[in-house]
């Protein structure tokens, strides 16, 4: 009943019960901080902060006090939007698209990865609402009657698109996140002794009991959650290159952007996953469920999808060639040998080149290996986003209105501030929610579990 | 086990192994008694046959509200971008909304996701009967971990059945 083919390794690790994956999967939530925890808590909230304050000067003095100048009109909140947008795909994309393709290796890490994207999304949604310079008048973007003037939203506008985009890409998240979340709830709400965790996982696990009929309604919505957030996650990152690819900018105004992006997209989410789960699984002892095969498989989806990319900025470069489009040739000319050439070269070198280390089998099983070059991606990945913005708006069809773009302190303590305000939410987030899809993981112990795999091999002759 | 006031008695076994479980309300509904309901910590594939459950409906309910969420998108476009305020954008056709319809598929796509996923979800929570502070449904705090529950009216004979069905623990209420 419960066989797995002997060649494929177990994913979860060591002899485990059911009662074990609970315990192990609780300990985070039912032991004190370690004191590293407060450690990069606080170094966090500090970030946090100081981009709390750069976001009230903002807002307070005006738009102005960012770097951006008459030519460079969008620079680092655009790059950083966009940075962050794409970190967010790699969550629903393990959660969803390996859940349609019945990967079962993504029950260790879909929660996490899933907490992630909620948690990079909203980031990402920080800078265009303040970019707009009047916050107080966000909700103009959406499409209610309004009595200032009698004009609707432009549903022409691909900034438009985006708005519904991500804010269905955000609110679906999460609602797919929180249908998986409850069951878990409900097992931390059962074991716990202090009554006001209690009374917390109550609230939190909205009375589930695990029902027959329950279960059965769980699996067919997540199933249609996964249908629905499949073509939702491929759409927000193609909406978004539309921003770019719809204008007349040369360097922007081309038909490769949307597989371009979500292929950067899925990239960048993914070493961040790793940056992530590499660091959880350490601290919190999740070796057993978070195992090498784990980081492997991942590591193979961050090579496939950096050379997609890299081949993308390959095709970037013929066609621009190829168009015989002087101003499409100068921009990419430009951008490799102007003055933003280290950006360029920095994006090729962290991108296209550090990925290729994945095809030997001794580099993306090693760990620290995996954990810098996660790394490496990420910031290859934002100067991407840098390059295809600043270096096509620098120098347009006027010279004489030819600039460069240098970000102020407040520009460099927004971005510090998102990063810490991601990292405090994870780091709650880790705290206090099971970061491993336990009931989920209980159904492939008997088939995937190291011990119960080689009961079988031993065994199976008999049957 | 001590008697209480309830009108219907009902019976709780637990069980310690999901085979075990599958196996045993097989036989439970072969001896010729009516299952109430099983608390399980993980779905169990292939309980909800063994128990004879209808297949559940909700996928078509958010088909529908997909349908829906792509009406409430034309409707939305139709009316202000071509009847309300028509404008001129980018030179873009807006004669009637079939002509503008291009610009429009992003909208009408994100519209129908939005209300697929979150009206099948809350068909979900309601359904299900769960909502924020609710009890829990479950009578056993063990059957979140690692035990599975089958609860069932008492019946004579009932006992029987369930310890030789493989149950660890057979409390009645």
């Amino acid at each position: 009943m419960h066989y797995e083919s002997p060649v494929r390794q177990p994913l979860i690790l060591g002899d485990k019960s059911y009662n074990q994956i609970t315990e192990d999967v609780v300990r985070p939530i039912e032991n004190p901080a370690p004191r590293s925890w407060w450690m990069v808590f606080s170094i966090a909230l500090v970030m946090f902060l100081w981009g709390v304050g750069s976001l009230a000067y903002t807002v307070g003095t005006g738009i102005g006090v960012w770097g951006l100048n008459k030519t460079v009109g969008w620079a680092w909140d655009i790059t950083n939007f966009v940075w962050w947008v794409g970190i967010g795909h790699a969550g629903t994309l393990i959660s969803a698209v390996l859940l349609l393709f019945r990967q079962r290796w993504r029950m260790a890490i879909n929660r996490s990865a899933e907490a992630m994207t909620i948690f990079s999304v909203i980031q990402a949604g920080l800078f265009p609402v303040f970019h707009m310079g009047r916050v107080w008048m966000a909700y103009w973007v959406l499409p209610i009657p309004n009595q200032f003037g009698s004009l609707w939203v432009n549903f022409n506008s691909p900034l438009l698109w985006d708005v519904f985009a991500i804010s269905t890409y955000l609110s679906v998240s999460v609602v797919f996140w929180y249908v998986g979340l409850i069951p878990d709830f409900a097992m931390v709400r059962d074991r716990a002794v202090n009554p006001v965790q209690k009374h917390i996982y109550k609230i939190l696990s909205f009375g589930w009991g695990g029902k027959a009929k329950a279960w059965q309604r769980f699996e067919e919505v997540s199933l249609v959650l996964a249908g629905l957030a499949t073509p939702l996650v491929l759409s927000v990152h193609t909406i978004v290159s539309m921003d770019f690819a719809t204008s007349v900018i040369p360097g922007w105004h081309t038909t490769i952007f949307p597989p371009y992006f979500v292929a950067g997209a899925i990239f960048s989410g993914f070493a961040m996953v790793q940056t992530l789960l590499l660091i959880v699984r350490k601290v919190f002892k999740m070796e057993d469920y978070i195992t090498v095969q784990h980081i492997e498989m991942m590591n193979i989806i961050i090579m496939v999808t950096g050379s997609i990319v890299g081949v993308a900025y390959i095709t970037e470069l013929f066609i621009a060639w190829y168009s015989g489009v002087e101003y499409e040739q100068y921009a990419f000319l430009n951008r490799a040998t102007g003055p933003y050439w280290w950006a360029y070269w920095s994006m090729m070198t962290c991108n296209v080149f550090s990925p290729q280390f994945m095809w030997f089998k001794k580099l993306r099983t090693n760990l620290v290996f995996t954990f810098v070059i996660s790394i490496v991606v990420n910031i290859g990945m934002w100067f991407e986003r840098f390059v295809i913005i600043v270096t096509s708006l620098h120098r347009d069809y006027l010279p004489s209105s030819w600039s460069m773009f240098s970000p102020s302190f407040v520009d460099v303590g927004i971005f510090v501030g998102t990063i810490g305000f991601f990292f405090v939410l994870f780091l709650l987030y880790a705290r206090t929610f099971p970061v491993i899809a336990q009931a989920e993981l209980k159904t492939i112990l008997k088939t995937s579990g190291e011990a119960q795999k080689k009961h079988h091999s031993d065994h199976g002759a008999h049957h | 086990m001590a008697h209480t006031t309830e009108p219907t008695p009902v019976v709780r076994a637990l069980y310690h192994d999901d085979d075990v479980l599958i196996s045993a309300v097989k036989e439970i509904r072969a001896a010729g008694y009516k299952i109430s309901e099983v608390y399980t910590p993980f779905p169990v594939h292939g309980l909800d046959k063994a128990m004879g459950l209808k297949e559940t409906r909700i996928a078509m309910a958010a088909f529908m509200y997909g349908l829906l969420g792509l009406t409430v998108a034309v409707t939305l476009t139709w009316y202000m971008m071509i009847s309300d305020w028509p404008q001129n954008i980018g030179g873009k056709p807006n004669y009637n909304w079939g002509m503008n319809m291009p610009a429009f598929v992003p909208i009408l796509f994100e519209l129908t996701v939005f209300f697929a996923a979150h009206l099948m979800v809350w068909t979900y929570l309601v359904i299900n009967g769960l909502y924020p502070g609710a009890d829990a449904q479950n009578p056993d705090p063990r059957t979140t971990d690692d035990y599975f529950m089958v609860e069932l009216p008492a019946a004579d004979g009932l006992v029987d059945v369930l310890k030789k069905s493989g149950a660890v623990e057979i409390a009645e209420a």
